[in-house]
């Protein structure tokens, strides 16, 4: 099959036509292979410069990208906030600027405003990757999801995924949902009233506030991680009380079809949305999403560093 | 003195409820009749519309304190392009327009610098924080035509019901911001399908509604209350007023000519011209709006005309100021969504740049009578053309109308017998 990657941006998997995913998936299969061999790195981008801009502090997403980054060859360079000239008052803007004008390639962005991607984006001749930008998208995060899911369930579609937790809040949730939806999935996003609003049903997703009945006929259950902000904020009563109606437990475990895997981008608060029990066991593929986000982010930054122009 | 003889005019005079061809004299700064005139420059017509001139109930200037978004001339100026002759200021400028110096700052540097006439604004709490009353009286005696705390919503509902008391002492009426404070708080556009889409924090349309409701409910009891609603955004504020009116009560409510062109779907690709306070709603309430127009549920369009700096607007979503440029589209908008797309009469939308708003102002027989003041708009229903905000005389370019097709232009508009604009493309 002849397929053209033509984006020099990944913002969005909304943006993405399905064959797009699965072209990013298919180069994504090819990468794990280089990552299981003895030399792990390639010269894909040798001469190539990014910029991991993580406006929004990261630990996971940024090691992930940076070890992608590495064993693709490229010249790195790490800016946080706190390093970057946004403390001294300095727009956005012009700080991506300065950064394209040193003949960066790639920015790969974290920020906590939804659409600051979209925005940089529209300005910059350099690519873009969105690492996660406020509860709008995390693109590579869904990626490596739905790898992790095509690789242990061979196909998208016609799965039923359930992704369970708070849903408001979420980037993961809605690039979960767009990117399963365009693979042919039926999703069901669950939790209590208050984080799983109804109007993703506009878009065929089903809303559900029952744990049993939304992960019955589930083959995937992706869980999120609950924060205690949102106690605060009156999005539920306690931590306990969500544990007790929500989370997945040996309790409540019994709900699941026997070969329904455990998903979860991390970091895990044990023992609220997951118990240890379930996290660490068979249905656990918690660890292999870890892995295979080295895998995806290298095909991501592959492809798009291939469209930039200077 | 100077004289105009307008010729061949299509009058609309919703006061007088005609519609009809005629000439049209001015006599210095009064409409006349045309056997007084003696030597009058005669301006041809030939069928466009000549009416009142346009009141804006909802202008920021931004002077004093922000003169580098707009000044009380590059605002009177887009004011005058927009058909335009008088325009209510709204007070939340830095220092805020709580006080009579304040006002008289205003009136003199309009009367020095502007081109249409600005009606002066006073808050109704001091800095428009919600805590404490102005002197509403001194502001009356300063020359203000309206108090209101525009931006912010007072949350207190006691404070609120003593500040309606005791502004009918003075016979102002209140334009308030509708704004319910927890429910709003962190909201940057409409909740719905589209916020939640884009994970975006959602101001929910109740936020709105409570105080709409809130301020119905204390009017009742208030004799001689007068509240216009500010920038009415959602089908629900729409069915309240309604009811409102049909039961008596003197509650009077504003569209905005970019909550009638669009909606929330807008956003998506995140450009902060289509952020506003309230925000672009959904289809329906957009649908909502319209009819309320259509029925006379509402009476006022005004602009909300709300000038950034393109520093200030070149940013991230979240962190953009709220507000739109309005004064120099409103027109053309208008025409083009309510009567081009839904039928509305001309003379209908005339009445809610003139009649509508003159009325909540309680100002008499805003009419095209022999002795009112020559504040007159030329209009052309029919021009087509493509806006361009470089065109703007205002110094904000923040409007997501660049580029929008529109029918309908303003020809000429003209304060107290002065021609204040004239259109090169049109005459």
């Amino acid at each position: 099959m002849e397929f053209q990657w033509t984006r020099k941006d990944l913002l969005s998997l909304y943006d993405l036509e399905p064959r797009e995913i699965e072209f990013i998936l298919d180069t994504a299969a090819e990468f794990k292979k280089v990552s299981q061999r003895n030399v792990k790195k390639v010269p894909a981008l040798r001469g190539k410069t990014v910029v991991n801009f993580f406006v929004e502090p990261s630990t996971r997403t940024r090691v992930s990208f940076e070890l992608a980054e590495q064993r693709l060859s490229a010249d790195i360079v790490n800016m946080s906030a706190g390093t970057s000239s946004l403390k001294k008052g300095e727009t956005l803007l012009d700080t991506v600027k300065n950064i394209e004008a040193l003949q960066v390639d790639l920015v790969v962005m974290r920020h906590s405003a939804p659409g600051a991607q979209d925005f940089i984006a529209r300005h910059l001749t350099c690519g873009v990757v969105n690492a996660g930008d406020g509860a709008h998208a995390h693109p590579t995060q869904a990626l490596l999801d739905i790898f992790t899911i095509r690789e242990r369930k061979g196909s998208i579609k016609g799965l039923n995924v359930t992704i369970l937790g708070d849903i408001l809040h979420s980037r993961v949730a809605r690039s979960n949902i767009w990117g399963l939806l365009k693979l042919g999935a039926n999703v069901t996003v669950a939790g209590p009233a208050t984080l799983t609003p109804r109007e993703f049903e506009s878009i065929g997703v089903r809303v559900c506030h029952d744990l049993r009945e939304a992960v019955a006929d589930a083959d995937v259950v992706n869980l999120l991680r609950i924060q205690h902000e949102r106690q605060t904020a009156g999005f539920f009563p306690s931590i306990g009380e969500y544990a007790k109606f929500f989370g997945i437990n040996s309790d409540t475990e019994k709900y699941l079809k026997p070969d329904c895997i455990i998903m979860h981008p991390g970091p895990i608060n044990r023992d609220v949305e997951l118990s240890s029990e379930v996290a660490d066991g068979p249905r656990s593929v918690i660890l292999e999403q870890v892995t295979n986000g080295l895998a995806v982010r290298m095909a991501v930054l592959f492809l798009v560093a291939g469209c930039v122009k200077r | 003195m100077a004289e105009y003889l307008f010729n061949r005019a299509r009058l609309i005079d919703p006061v007088k409820g005609t519609d009809r061809m005629g000439d049209l004299a001015v006599s210095g700064a009064f409409i006349t009749g045309k056997s007084e005139l003696k030597n009058p420059e005669v301006i041809d017509l030939n069928g466009k519309v000549l009416c009142r001139g346009f009141i804006d109930l909802h202008v920021h200037l931004r002077q004093p304190g922000n003169t580098g978004a707009e000044t009380i001339a590059t605002g009177t100026r887009a004011a005058a392009a927009g058909g335009f002759t008088s325009i209510v200021a709204m007070p939340n400028t830095s220092p805020a327009a709580d006080n009579a110096g304040a006002i008289e700052y205003l009136r003199q540097t309009a009367a020095r610098q502007g081109v249409v006439k600005v009606l002066p604004c006073g808050c109704m709490t001091k800095n428009y924080a919600g805590a404490e009353m102005t002197g509403i009286g001194g502001l009356k005696k300063a020359g203000v035509v309206a108090i209101s705390d525009d931006g912010r919503c007072v949350q207190d509902h006691a404070l609120m019901r003593h500040i309606m008391e005791y502004a009918t002492s003075f016979g102002l009426p209140i334009l308030d911001h509708c704004e319910e404070n927890t429910l709003a708080a962190g909201g940057v556009m409409n909740e719905g399908k589209w916020s939640v889409l884009l994970g975006i924090r959602g101001i929910p349309g109740e936020a709105e509604e409570l105080m709409v409701a809130r301020d119905i409910m204390l009017l009742r009891r208030i004799r001689g209350g007068r509240v216009h609603i500010q920038h009415v955004s959602t089908a629900g504020s729409v069915e309240l007023i309604r009811r409102a009116r049909a039961k008596g009560l003197l509650v009077s409510g504003e569209i905005t000519p970019h909550h009638l062109a669009l909606t929330d779907e807008n956003i998506k690709k995140y450009d902060t011209n289509y952020k506003m306070n309230p925000p672009l709603r959904s289809e329906e309430d957009r649908a909502a709006l319209i009819e309320a127009l259509k029925d006379g549920t509402i009476t006022v369009i005004a602009t909300d005309h709300a000038p950034h700096t393109e520093t200030s607007k070149r940013v991230e979503f979240d962190e953009a100021p709220f507000g739109i440029v309005g004064l120099e589209t409103a027109f053309a908008v208008s025409h083009t969504v309510l009567c081009v797309e839904n039928k509305l009469p001309l003379p209908e939308l005339i009445s809610k740049f003139t009649a509508g708003p003159a009325e909540v102002l309680g100002m008499e027989n805003y009419s095209l009578d022999a002795g009112n003041p020559a504040d007159l708009t030329v209009l052309d229903p029919e021009m087509k053309y493509t806006i361009d905000k470089e065109k703007f005389f205002s110094k904000g370019r923040n409007t997501p109308f660049h580029g929008f097709n529109s029918v309908g232009a303003v020809l000429m508009t003209m304060v107290d017998g002065r021609k204040v604009y004239v259109n090169d493309d049109g005459a």
